[in-house]
């Protein structure tokens, strides 16, 4: 019992540091590249500005309107959380330090992670509000279309390794001498990545948020604790999806020519020096790409990506089977 | 081992009540959570019997793409917030209950005489074995439902979509 409560609070902790890692970097990105003086300069060079932010949600009133359905818009945020979390139990920061090694793992992640959008759709039904509907119906229509390629592009990566465990497709890796992306599986990657941001809902796939046009989509109504979950979801949900990247394609917690003896010593480093590195990317695309128009949006994982991931997953069984 | 089943009958027991709540609320959207939630006690009570893969296609499948596509659809044709008096349906319910009553029997039936009472959990993976089976033994009619499937896409695609050229033709 205390082991699965130990387990519990190092998920919900570690996924909340990643969050607030990610946002770090995301609002110094943004102030880099934008010239931005708040997050670069003010107190503690700007290090303390998540702390600021969190503080300002916390003592803001949670507002709920009169017209909202109560139950179904107080629990939405509750199931984008949880998913969130849930998804960081089988990321491996080494061999020994992984939450739970299930057998299925990909395929663990694949399933909790499309529960998210039952949230999203459900904040954005239950607020009352057009905006948040447009939202909320964006939103589900763009995490509909890039779950497939998500799904379809990790297929190459288990026919490879010949295992779901995440874990085992390090070691994998490791007894190939290179990671997945170099061996093979850069097509899987690009597509997995592309498929990630959206279903992050980051620019250049932004659309449900769209602040522009859409307020905040299915965030309009929400203020307060409930905004800030949803807020740090975005992040938890950034930071853990890049760290299955990073153990998928790229290779773990290893890098080629470092002693596998010492795994457990580096592993968690390594691991999170190439999420951080992919999330810098992300960061990067983020503020300096214009948004995808929808029908751009449905086009691209329709027509491109799925056949692409299609293709992909062909070619890798055919290799397999041939070599 | 006690406690696993005063656990399991906790759980039997909020299974029961939420697929109550699916077919007695009189809203679309409660009552499409409340699967949500039946389907996810389903998942649990699959997990405890040690059939991980059965567990998480519920949760893939079920909750994550066919609860989707009805949130979705519910929501663009209409949605409206608090009670729809529409859904109450007085006619069916004797039908209903015939049917659900015959359903439970027949199950209970084949459940008992087939297992003779004794419920036997294999440990380990049965994930890889269900794999091998359904890829050799079970070949034919695995490829057989994904034929069905396919021509159900394509018959979804051909009702959908307006054929601009044929249209064309009428026209003429």
């Amino acid at each position: 019992m205390t082991e699965v409560l130990i387990k519990v609070g190092f998920l919900a902790i570690a996924a909340l540091n990643g969050a607030i890692i990610f946002t770090i970097m995301d609002v110094k990105g943004a102030s880099w590249m934008q010239r931005r003086p708040g997050p670069l300069h003010v107190g503690l060079r700007g290090f303390i500005f998540p702390l600021a932010e969190i503080l300002k949600f916390v003592q803001k009133e949670d507002i709920i309107p009169t017209e909202v359905d109560r139950p179904v818009f107080k629990w939405a945020p509750a199931y984008v959380m949880v998913s969130c979390v849930a998804l960081f139990a089988v990321v491996p920061l080494s061999p020994t330090l992984v939450v739970a090694d299930l057998e299925l793992g990909v395929f663990f992640a694949l399933a909790i992670s499309s529960l998210g959008t039952i949230g999203v759709l459900t904040a954005g039904w239950s607020s009352a509000n057009k905006y948040s509907l447009m939202g909320g119906l964006r939103a589900a229509g763009q995490l509909i279309a890039y779950e497939l390629p998500l799904i379809l592009a990790v297929v190459g990566v288990v026919i490879q390794a010949e295992t779901m465990s995440l874990v085992g497709i390090v070691e994998k890796q490791i007894e190939w001498g290179v990671p997945f992306v170099v061996g093979g599986q850069i097509i899987g990657f690009l597509i997995f990545m592309v498929a990630a941001t959206a279903e992050m809902m980051r620019v250049p796939f932004d659309m449900p948020i769209g602040e522009s046009e859409l307020t905040m989509g299915f965030m309009t109504e929400y203020s307060g604790i409930r905004f800030l979950i949803f807020y740090i979801s975005e992040y938890m949900n950034m930071f853990i999806l890049c760290a299955i990247a990073s153990t998928l394609f790229l290779g773990g917690y290893h890098v080629p020519l470092l002693p596998t003896e010492w795994v457990n010593f580096y592993g968690p480093v390594v691991l999170l020096t190439k999420t951080a590195i992919l999330g810098f990317i992300l960061v990067a695309i983020r503020w300096s790409q214009p948004r995808f128009r929808e029908d751009q949006l449905q086009n691209l994982a329709w027509k491109i990506l799925i056949p692409a991931s299609l293709v992909n997953i062909l070619v890798t069984a055919v290799l397999k089977v041939g070599f | 081992m006690e406690i696993f089943e005063i656990i399991t009958y906790f759980l039997l027991l909020a299974l029961l009540s939420t697929a109550i709540r699916v077919v007695t609320t009189s809203n679309v959207i409660h009552a499409a959570i409340s699967l949500v939630f039946t389907l996810a006690l389903t998942a649990i009570l699959f997990l405890m019997l040690s059939t991980e893969f059965v567990a998480l296609v519920l949760v893939l499948v079920y909750i994550g793409a066919v609860i989707v596509l009805f949130l979705f659809g519910i929501m663009i044709t209409r949605a409206p917030l608090g009670k729809n008096a529409e859904l109450d349906n007085d006619k069916n319910k004797k039908l209903g209950a015939a049917i659900a009553g015959s359903i439970f029997l027949l199950f209970s039936y084949i459940l008992i005489n087939g297992f003779d009472g004794d419920v036997t959990i294999t440990s380990g993976s049965s994930t890889e074995l269900l794999g091998e089976i359904l890829l050799s033994r079970f070949v034919f009619p695995f490829e057989l439902v994904s034929f069905v499937l396919l021509a159900a896409l394509i018959g979804g695609i051909t009702l959908a979509r307006k054929d601009e050229a044929l249209i064309d033709e009428d026209q003429v």
